[in-house]
This record gives structure tokens, C-alpha cells and sequence, in this order.
């Protein structure tokens, strides 16, 4: 998957998590969390729903990793990279 | 010696007058919708399909969850916290309190259920199953959605409530149960307003239906509207409903200070146990059920109106519960007797709570509603009173009694008067 794949992957989860948010206008380089609201559960479920649909593993300790869009981003391409594209 | 139940005298308690009530019935959403559709012969079961049991039927409820829950918030929830959620706001409502300046660490949510967990344990493990088991998919959310004290837990949450929150499990009594246990706990001081009643969410559970089907006690019918018929010699079980029914209840005083509508007022109830079977009914505790009810009303059952029965439609049930009702009304009784769930199926948990509101607006229009889908009268279940297939009216309905009953034999009674200053 490229970065525009990912990119485009989370919104889908996030569309999920976040059904009464409007995700046109996110700005990737800020938090999700100054953009819109998302408690820790809310979080876990962007953990669980990676671990579900791409078999993607994202250990307690790179949680912090997944604050904002570009960061996830970054941080998935590696893990994903190989995965094709849906 | 021990003392007895029968030895001992309460104090005077403070008198306990329903103020409000929010709903969601396979035949409406709210209590007039859902009375007009009793009059009017409405029924709301459906054909219906659930996982691994297949082509079934079900009384559905289409209220609207978004009028007071966000789609995050239905989606992280259960059904029936959002029943919850939705009936216990239109209570709220409805009883025109206000509840801005409301304090809310003196409000207590009441609500019986039948059962719950089971849904959102269905689906994990169905999810679970498509992972290879692999329980590292098992959702985070498991917990907080199976506690036994969700529904009014998650009621509690969306309205700010902070006072006492009890979810009781008590089969299909549950409704009633609710209702009792707000009582108590408003002639105990321990709460100004309770939110009281039942919820259901068990149309979601492949279980609910399964087991009654191997229990050779699910309904089956061509035409779903027919197929919940109790007292029908043709009856052949339940069917199962989604619902909810909560109450505001008040104490008296504060009813009136605040110049309140009254709905009627909580003069009697009872709650007991048979003790001698996990699924069939025991007509000697029913029928002493009923008469602990009346005895803390201060009535005798000549002066009951109306009497709204259990009956879920299966064979024996039905036949116990008429059983039940011969011990306590004799030929000189005025009764009228009818039955919701051949409306609306069976509501589950919040079936005591539900067939009770149906019955309200008698003491306002003084019409009993029938019990429809009575073709043929089943001889075993003939008793004096039975209102079939067309509402009676009657010259003035006084008295109310709900019965309730559940497995591992929970049977729950109360008792309501017309409220007249």
C-alpha cells in the first residue's frame, strides 16, 4: 500500500469510529484529537480495526505514534507497505 | 419466633404516583401511538431473520435512537442502552419536570431486564469465528457492554444522572420489578424522582429464539400479525419483541408541589418466588402473588377493573396463569381481563412495564382493550371477563392490576388507582 493508501485506509476506520465527524477537512499534520473527538476507547478501536482488516500489530508502546494522520501515516508505511492495495 | 411477613406492619409510607412515561413498542413510540394502536387492533410483528435460526418473526421498534444518542454513541452502546436512553428522555419529557434545574444526584434509574450480554457475546464470538479465534480481535468494548448494570448505567451516562443506577434482572417479571424497586427507593428517601420500568434488546440474540424453539415454545404463523395468540386453542408460543417502558414516579407530595399530571398511583404490588420449576408456572404463588398485591392496595379483587394478564401464548402457560386467576376472582367479580402480548409479542424486560402503559389511558377513556387473535377461545383458558378480539367499555375503570411473570418462577404484581385528588 503507498501513503495515499494508508491514508485513504484510516479515514475508512476512522469513518467507522467517528461516524458524526466530517473528515473533509483534516488537517494531517494536526492531532486527531484537537480536530475532533476521540476518547481512549476511541483509539483502541483504531488499534483493533487495523489488527482486524490488515492484520496490522501495533504494540502499547507505539500508541503515541498514532496522534495525528501524518504521523499514523509514517509510522504504518513499513507495516504496510507490502500489504496490496484494496 | 421468627417474624412473618404477615406479623409485620410497615410504616406509613409515602404514596408513589407515576408522573411521566417514555416508550418504544413494536406498535409505537410513544404512549399514545402505542394506546391508539391497542384500540385500533395494531399489531407490530414482523417476519424476521436472525443468524443461525434463520426465517423467524419478531415485534421490531423503530423509534428514532438518534433524537437523543449520537451515531458514536449508538455504535458504542447496546440496544438496549439506547432503549434505555430513549425511553427513559421521553419520561422525562413527558412528565414536563424540570429537569435543567433538576438535581441530578437525586435521581435513580430503575430498569428491569430478562437478560443481558448475551448479544454482544453472540457477535464476538461469531467475530471471533471469522479470526480463527484468535482472541486478540475480542473487542475492548465486551466489558462495559455486557455488565449487568448497562442499560441504566448507560441511561445514567447520557443524561448526567448521578444518583443510583440499578439494572435488575428478573426474567419477564423484570418490568414490574423496575417499577417496584423505583418505589422503594422513593419512600426510602433515596432518590426525589425515579426513572422506573424495563427494557429489551433480545430480538438480538440468536439464543433467545433458539432455546425457545427447542423448548417447542416459539410461535409460528403464515402471518405474522396472528401468530401471537394467547387463549387461542391455536396458539403454539411466544414471539419475541424488542421494547422499552419507563416511568417517572414521584412521591406524592412533590407530584402536586409541582402541579404534576398523574397517570395513577402505585397502591399495591408484590413480588414472589414458586420455588418448584425452572420454566413452568406455579398458579399457587401466582395467585398469591396477586393477592399480596391486593391485600397492600387495601382492596378486594371485586374492586379490580381491569386486569392486564401475563399470558405469552404457549400451551401450558396460558392455562396456568387463567389457573392462577380462577383462585383469585370468583363469578361476583367485575374484572376485565386482557392480554398486550397478543398485540406486540413479548417485550421480554420490559413487557410488565409496557402492558401496563397500554392499559393507562382506561382510566381516562374507561375502554378496555382487547385481547385480539382469539379465534377459537381455548375451553382450559375460559374465565369470566375475557375481553377477546374488541375493546369493552366499561363504565369506570378504578383499579388496575399488571401481572408479570418470569423463569425460575419470578412472579410480580402491582396494582394501580385512577389518581383523584
Amino acid at each position: 500500500m503507498t501513503p495515499a493508501e494508508i491514508r485513504a485506509a484510516i479515514i475508512e476506520i476512522l469513518e467507522t469510529i467517528a461516524p458524526d465527524e466530517d473528515l473533509s477537512n483534516l488537517d494531517d499534520a494536526k492531532e486527531f484529537r484537537d480536530q475532533m473527538e476521540l476518547d481512549s476507547m476511541d483509539f483502541l478501536d483504531i488499534v483493533m480495526e487495523l489488527r482486524k482488516r490488515y492484520r496490522v500489530q501495533v504494540p502499547e508502546e507505539d500508541y503515541a505514534n498514532l496522534v495525528s494522520m501524518q504521523s499514523t501515516v509514517s509510522y504504518l508505511e513499513p507495516k504496510m507497505a507490502d500489504l496490496p492495495a484494496e | 419466633m421468627a417474624l412473618t411477613h404477615h406479623q409485620y406492619s410497615p410504616p406509613k409510607l409515602p404514596r408513589i404516583v407515576l408522573t411521566g412515561i417514555g416508550l418504544t413498542s413494536p406498535n409505537g413510540n410513544d404512549l399514545a401511538t402505542h394506546r391508539a394502536a391497542l384500540l385500533n387492533k395494531q399489531s407490530g410483528v414482523q417476519d424476521y431473520e436472525i443468524r443461525y435460526v434463520g426465517k423467524t418473526l419478531a415485534g421490531i421498534c423503530d423509534y428514532d435512537a438518534l433524537k437523543y444518542q449520537n451515531r458514536r454513541e449508538v455504535r458504542r452502546g447496546t440496544r438496549a442502552g439506547s432503549v434505555a436512553i430513549y425511553s427513559c428522555n421521553e419520561a422525562v419529557v413527558n412528565s414536563q419536570i424540570d429537569w435543567e434545574n433538576m438535581d441530578k444526584s437525586r435521581v435513580g434509574i430503575y430498569l428491569g431486564v430478562t437478560e443481558h450480554g448475551n448479544v454482544e457475546t453472540e457477535n464476538e464470538v461469531y467475530e471471533l469465528s471469522q479470526f480463527d479465534y484468535d482472541v486478540s480481535v475480542w473487542n475492548h468494548f465486551h466489558n462495559p457492554r455486557t455488565v449487568a448494570n448497562n442499560p441504566a448505567g448507560e441511561a445514567a451516562l447520557n443524561m448526567g444522572i448521578t444518583g443510583p443506577h440499578y439494572t435488575l434482572g428478573a426474567a419477564c417479571a423484570a418490568g414490574n420489578n423496575g417499577l417496584i424497586q423505583g418505589a422503594q427507593m422513593l419512600q426510602l428517601g433515596q432518590c426525589d424522582l425515579a426513572l422506573a420500568g424495563g427494557v429489551s434488546e433480545s430480538i438480538h440474540t440468536f439464543g433467545i429464539f433458539a432455546s425457545f424453539k427447542s423448548q417447542g415454545a416459539l410461535a409460528e404463523h403464515s402471518d405474522p400479525v396472528k401468530a401471537s395468540r394467547p387463549f387461542d386453542v391455536d396458539r403454539n408460543g411466544i414471539v419475541v419483541s424488542e421494547g422499552g417502558c419507563v416511568y417517572t414516579l414521584e412521591r406524592l407530595d412533590d407530584a402536586l408541589a409541582r402541579g404534576a399530571h398523574i397517570y395513577g398511583e402505585l397502591v399495591g404490588h408484590s413480588i414472589n418466588t414458586d420455588a418448584t420449576d425452572f420454566v413452568l408456572p406455579n398458579p399457587e404463588r401466582q395467585s398469591q402473588c396477586i393477592n399480596i398485591a391486593l391485600k397492600m392496595a387495601g382492596i378486594t379483587p371485586a374492586d379490580v377493573d381491569i386486569l392486564s394478564t401475563h399470558a405469552t401464548g404457549t400451551l401450558s402457560g396460558d392455562i396456568q396463569e387463567v389457573s392462577a386467576l380462577r383462585k383469585v376472582f370468583d363469578a361476583n367479580c367485575k374484572v376485565s381481563i386482557n392480554n398486550t402480548k397478543s398485540f406486540i409479542g413479548h417485550c421480554m424486560g420490559a413487557a410488565g412495564a409496557l402492558e401496563l402503559a397500554g392499559n393507562l389511558g382506561s382510566f381516562e377513556d374507561n375502554i378496555c382493550h382487547p385481547t385480539i387473535n382469539v379465534d377459537t377461545l381455548d375451553e382450559e383458558c375460559a374465565i369470566p371477563g375475557l375481553v377477546l378480539n374488541d375493546a369493552k367499555q366499561l363504565e369506570n375503570v378504578e383499579y388496575i392490576v399488571n401481572n408479570s411473570f418470569g423463569m425460575l418462577g419470578i412472579n410480580s404484581t402491582v396494582v394501580i388507582r385512577k389518581y383523584s385528588s
